[in-house]
């Protein structure tokens, strides 16, 4: 083709609208809104799902009852409903997770970004992610196998199932998505900002922690909110080594069951459909979700205060 | 000009600097920076004044695999700036420096201007008052914002964040301040406001700026250096290097012919 031939068609021909060109954008963007929409379609499928058999849980229960008795037994003969036992034991178990997690998941990452060489970094980030990779019913036995026969050399009185062992393992397992999270918001600092501070006359160490840390508030934040999730909702190690005794305690050194244990025990027994007692693991769930949401509204609303803004 | 008045605040002899790569940045640059006075980097992208102007205050350094060769001294003490055995650290408490981007820190401007003091580990807090007010007036923009110090530095406008980042370099006393073309981010009232800051400074230190504007070295410098491919190509006082320059290359870049 000559370029004599592409000038040929008049003006008015060559500036109109090219209806196949459209109709394929058309297409990419409608297929496009889809991805984007599935997600969004499941979770409020989730949600449904969630309210409707828990609305059938609360036409027995009393909504006070199960917000306000300290006792769990819901497939017992003498049944209670109080939800008290799993919340505390969702949150003793997660607490202990996070106190570890966090200043060794937030030291890591100030030493990875700020202090650690290139060649450090590139080749102990892949061996930290690496831990994220592990499965973590693998954790679970290591709690209860490794963690908790240790624990027990030091204080010969703790159970074999016990919330500190699965909770301190819990914490190492966290440790690498702090660390990472908390770490790219570190190193998404600008340079000139670092350089700002050393030409102040600062050290390293003033450099990292009155600078790049307040400056990378927000990206840390979204690490622990990402990490407290990831405790909140941690089934296998705890089903596995904290015993699935609901008990109403926030002592880590008495076993105890989460949320999430109970609704995996319940879920691979054999309990009928419909039944009250299949009905309790979507209550439970439901106050999982709560949680984890109020947790996320509030990262949201810290990210947002924290904003970086240079 | 009567040049022998004149001291010598610090002196670059046979500069040579060395990017990690092995990309040889500054060839054998010497320069003397004058007491009290502007003395001008100018020269085309890429010649090395701003690789030049970093030298003074290590800035190097935070980069591994850098390499000086020659000599920054410092006066009166003759410290070579660049020694083995110096500092950075303490190098960078005696010469500050105000950046292209005005890079204020995530904190008040209280905090921002304290920072020099805060790490030098001044507690005491009315000290600490006096040399924020100090230098915040030093920067022209005390009336600005002396109601608001708690506020956030972000707040503030380009230019003022600029000026809060010459009150920070101010309030630790430097002998030496150098600007690496600080009014190039900033709209031309700003610019004339900080130039006119940088003309009242020099009663009190020395000032090396680098800069891409030709007008601004003639308007503010005393003395201007013309670099070009990492050479000192020509050094004089800046009424002589734009009415009658020695070198032919330099001639050719402040008349527009080149560069």
């Amino acid at each position: 083709m000559t370029t004599t031939q592409l000038k040929d068609p008049p003006i008015s021909k060559r500036l109109a609208k090219n209806i196949k060109r459209n109709f394929i954008e058309r297409v990419i963007e409608i297929i496009l809104m889809f991805a984007a929409l599935a997600a969004t379609f499941i979770t409020i499928g989730i949600v449904y799902i969630l309210v409707t058999e828990a609305s059938g849980f609360f036409k027995e229960v009393s909504i006070i009852e199960f917000l306000t008795s300290r006792q769990w037994s819901p497939l017992f003969e003498d049944a209670h409903y109080g939800i008290l036992p799993l919340i505390s034991g969702t949150l003793t178990t997660s607490f202990v997770a996070l106190s570890i997690a966090i200043p060794i998941g937030t030291v890591a990452a100030i030493y990875l970004s700020e202090f650690a060489s290139h060649k450090t970094r590139e080749s102990v980030k892949p061996v930290l992610e690496l831990l994220v990779g592990v499965p973590t019913v693998v954790f679970g036995y290591f709690a209860l196998l490794f963690v908790t026969p240790l624990l027990q050399k030091i204080n010969p009185d703790l159970p074999t199932f016990n919330m500190l062992g699965p909770g301190i393992v819990m914490g190492v397992m966290i440790i690498p998505y702090i660390a990472s999270v908390a770490e790219d918001a570190m190193r998404a600092v600008p340079m000139n900002m670092r350089e700002g501070s050393y030409a102040m006359g600062a050290t390293k160490f003033q450099t990292a922690i009155r600078v790049v840390t307040p400056a990378a508030t927000s990206g840390i934040i979204a690490a622990y909110i990402l990490g407290i999730s990831r405790a909140v909702g941690e089934t296998m190690v705890v089903a596995i080594a904290a015993g699935q005794q609901p008990t109403f305690t926030f002592n880590p050194l008495e076993g105890a069951a989460t949320i999430t244990a109970y609704i995996v025990q319940v879920a691979m027994g054999d309990l009928p459909h419909g039944s009250l007692g299949y009905q309790s693991i979507f209550a439970a769930g439901m106050v999982l979700f709560v949680i984890t949401f109020v947790f996320n509204i509030l990262g949201h609303m810290a990210r947002k205060r924290f904003a970086e803004r240079y | 000009m009567a040049q022998n008045k004149l001291n010598i605040k610090a002196e670059a002899k046979n500069l040579n600097f060395f990017y990690a790569d092995g990309t040889k940045a500054l060839k054998d640059v010497s320069l003397p920076v004058y007491e009290n006075k502007i003395t001008a980097l100018i020269g085309p992208s890429g010649c090395g004044k701003s690789t030049f102007l970093r030298c003074f205050n290590r800035m190097h350094d935070l980069y591994p695999g850098n390499r000086y060769e020659g000599q920054i001294l410092l006066h009166p003490d003759n410290t070579n700036v660049l020694a083995k055995g110096v500092d950075p650290i303490e190098v960078r408490m005696r010469i500050s420096m105000v950046f292209q981007k005005p890079n204020p820190f995530p904190k008040s401007i209280y905090e921002n201007v304290a920072y020099g003091l805060r790490v030098r580990g001044e507690r005491s807090k009315s000290a600490v008052d006096d040399k924020v007010e100090e230098a915040l007036k030093g920067a022209s923009l005390w009336n600005e914002v002396k109601d608001r110090l708690q506020d956030l530095a972000f707040n503030l406008s380009g230019g003022q964040q600029q000026r809060l980042c010459i009150a920070r370099a101010l309030a630790t006393d430097p002998e030496i301040m150098l600007f690496d073309e600080p009014t190039s981010a900033l709209d031309p009232i700003a610019t004339v406001n900080i130039e006119e800051l940088m003309s009242g400074l020099k009663n009190k230190l020395s000032i090396l700026i680098v800069t891409h504007n030709m007008q601004q070295a003639a308007r503010i410098s005393d003395y201007t250096a013309y670099m070009y491919l990492g050479e000192m190509i020509e050094f004089d006082a800046t009424d002589k290097i734009f009415t009658n320059p020695g070198r032919k290359e330099t001639e050719d870049y402040i008349t527009g012919k080149f560069g």
